[in-house]
């Protein structure tokens, strides 16, 4: 067991999250509930990311994250309260967010009757690109995770991580400023894992992207996250921490710590 | 020496399996016929024909066009019946799959047409209406609707939800939610709608030109009963085999195509 010097260290209140100066809100819950009959998923949320912002979401199986992430997509709406993005709500403004977000799933949700690249180029197709512009852009980012030679095959020729491999280049080739992950990799081995979300984290952050990623797992939060928002059932902000260059080991073991008791009570 | 025993090995192979392929596609109808001959040969013509007579009239009836107008003439009935009920079929699908009023509606009148015998349908067609080919369009088109409504229901509803969300994260038009998603996802379970459509449709078509059409192979086979011509009935018997069998090829290198990406097994 490791034992730290309190003065090497810095105090949860250091590292916790605070909105840089002038950052333009992309994301806001404001006094969001959402109820499922008489289960209630999400009680009286309120929350800000803040635009280029690379936050993880990180909570236990059922603690709403998911509830949450439908709601950003518009794929849900809130029962009370109001759920913003880019100043307009995702749910009653679905079709204003064509091209402005792209979502990883859990899943790769390939359409299995498009071979990978038109599966990249399903998102370019719904906004209006030309043929030869979608396969250029498609193929671009098949190439660029690493997906060469494997263009033309169908999802079922292709392994769990080259699928989700297909399905991060869709989301990037629309180059959609918001991107949504929702566990994308926690149905790979942890090898493949580790290295899809080092490779996604670099895009994010090349891209200048703003990515919401949500996680059940710490050690995925803590690669991924330069903010991490823990939270409880029912997805009530237990923890908002910020993660950065100046934290060092001592502290990330720290706050590793903190986390698992915090989802472990 | 090794290598040439090897290469002339892996010759032989696919033409034995191509051989054996051929012996068993062919060797139901084989048996069949050798029956048939065999009591042709025991029995009077009018009660089994020689099939040397049999594939005379075949050919008779290919060859000469007053007589091949009359297989069309089923074909295109067929075929009108079932582009009729498919497409009926489709807008009731989505409407049922779509709406709980229609559901309530719809599911329970198509189930009770479902229990209406063929042969009722042509009696009520032939007391309803005048025309004769709008008779058996009607015919063809009730017979073969609820199946197809019913299929076409399921297909929609059978869709993969998540496949459905990712596609709708994406906010397409209505067209191209239609023909990315819809359309590919229930391709398979329509074609499957059609080949057994057809089987049936084939069936109803001869019992509703039997007793309402003055055409068609129904018709002549009525014309083959009353001059006690077992021959002739069989020969146009098997005009409508025929027909059923080529469509049904058309059907499969058709689905063969648009599932194309799904995979296979090995060891199927």
């Amino acid at each position: 067991m490791n034992v730290l010097k309190a003065d090497q260290m810095l105090s949860l209140e250091d590292m916790r999250y605070a909105a840089p100066e002038g950052a333009e809100v992309e994301i806001a819950f404001r006094n969001v509930s959402k109820r499922f009959g008489s289960l209630l998923a999400v009680d009286d949320l309120s929350l800000e990311i803040h635009k280029g912002a690379l936050v993880a979401l990180l909570g236990k199986t059922g603690c709403g994250k998911s509830t949450m992430f439908n709601m950003i997509s518009g794929l849900m709406s809130p029962t009370e309260g109001t759920v913003e993005v880019m100043g307009n709500s995702p749910f009653s403004d679905f079709n204003s967010y064509r091209g402005k977000m792209a979502i990883v799933f859990q899943s790769d949700r390939l359409l299995p009757w498009r071979s990978a690249v038109k599966n990249v180029e399903f998102g370019l197709e719904t906004l209006g690109l030309s043929a030869a512009e979608r396969t250029e852009r498609a193929l671009y980012w098949l190439n660029a995770l690493g997906l060469r030679g494997h263009e033309n095959d169908y999802p079922h020729a292709l392994s769990g991580g080259m699928r989700q491999r297909v399905s991060i280049s869709r989301a990037f080739a629309t180059d959609a400023p918001l991107l949504l992950c929702d566990e994308p990799f926690s149905a790979l081995d942890e090898i493949t894992s580790r290295r899809l979300r080092t490779e996604f984290a670099r895009l994010v952050r090349e891209n200048k992207k703003t990515a919401v990623f949500i996680t059940h797992s710490i050690d995925e939060a803590f690669d991924i996250g330069d903010r991490i928002v823990v939270l409880k059932r029912p997805a009530e902000i237990a923890l908002d921490l910020r993660m950065s260059a100046d934290i060092g080991d001592a502290d990330r073991e720290r706050i590793r710590s903190t986390i698992h008791d915090t989802l472990d009570t | 020496m090794s290598d040439v025993a090897s290469d002339r090995q892996s010759l032989a192979e696919p033409v034995f399996d191509i051989a054996r392929w051929a012996f068993w596609l062919a060797a139901p109808f084989v048996l069949i016929a050798v029956a048939w001959q065999v009591a042709s040969l025991f029995f009077p013509p009018f009660l089994f024909p020689s099939l040397i007579d049999v594939f005379a009239r075949v050919w008779t009836i290919l060859t000469t066009w007053s007589q091949f107008t009359s297989v069309l003439a089923t074909a295109m009935r067929i075929l009108g019946g079932l582009a009729g009920a498919f497409l009926l079929g489709a807008v009731l699908g989505v409407a049922i799959a779509n709406f709980r009023a229609a559901d309530r509606l719809l599911t329970p009148t198509l189930t009770f047409f479902q229990g209406i015998p063929a042969l009722s349908w042509v009696v009520f067609a032939i007391i309803w209406f005048h025309g004769v080919e709008f008779r058996i369009l009607f015919i063809m088109v009730i017979t073969t609707l609820p199946a197809f409504t019913f299929q076409i229901v399921g297909a929609l509803r059978g869709m993969d939800k998540d496949l459905l969300e990712m596609v709708m994260s994406f906010r397409p038009t209505r067209w191209k939610f239609f023909t990315a998603m819809v359309l590919p996802a229930v391709l398979p379970e329509v074609i499957t709608a059609w080949k057994v459509n057809l089987g049936n449709a084939s069936r109803v078509v001869v019992v509703a030109e039997l007793v309402g059409s003055s055409g068609g192979v129904g018709y002549q086979l009525l014309q083959q009963q009353q001059l006690f011509d077992m021959a002739g009935a069989l020969a146009w018997t098997l005009q409508l085999v025929f027909f059923v069998l080529l469509f049904q090829w058309i059907l499969s290198k058709f689905e063969q195509v648009a599932v194309r990406h799904r995979s296979k097994s090995e060891r199927s």
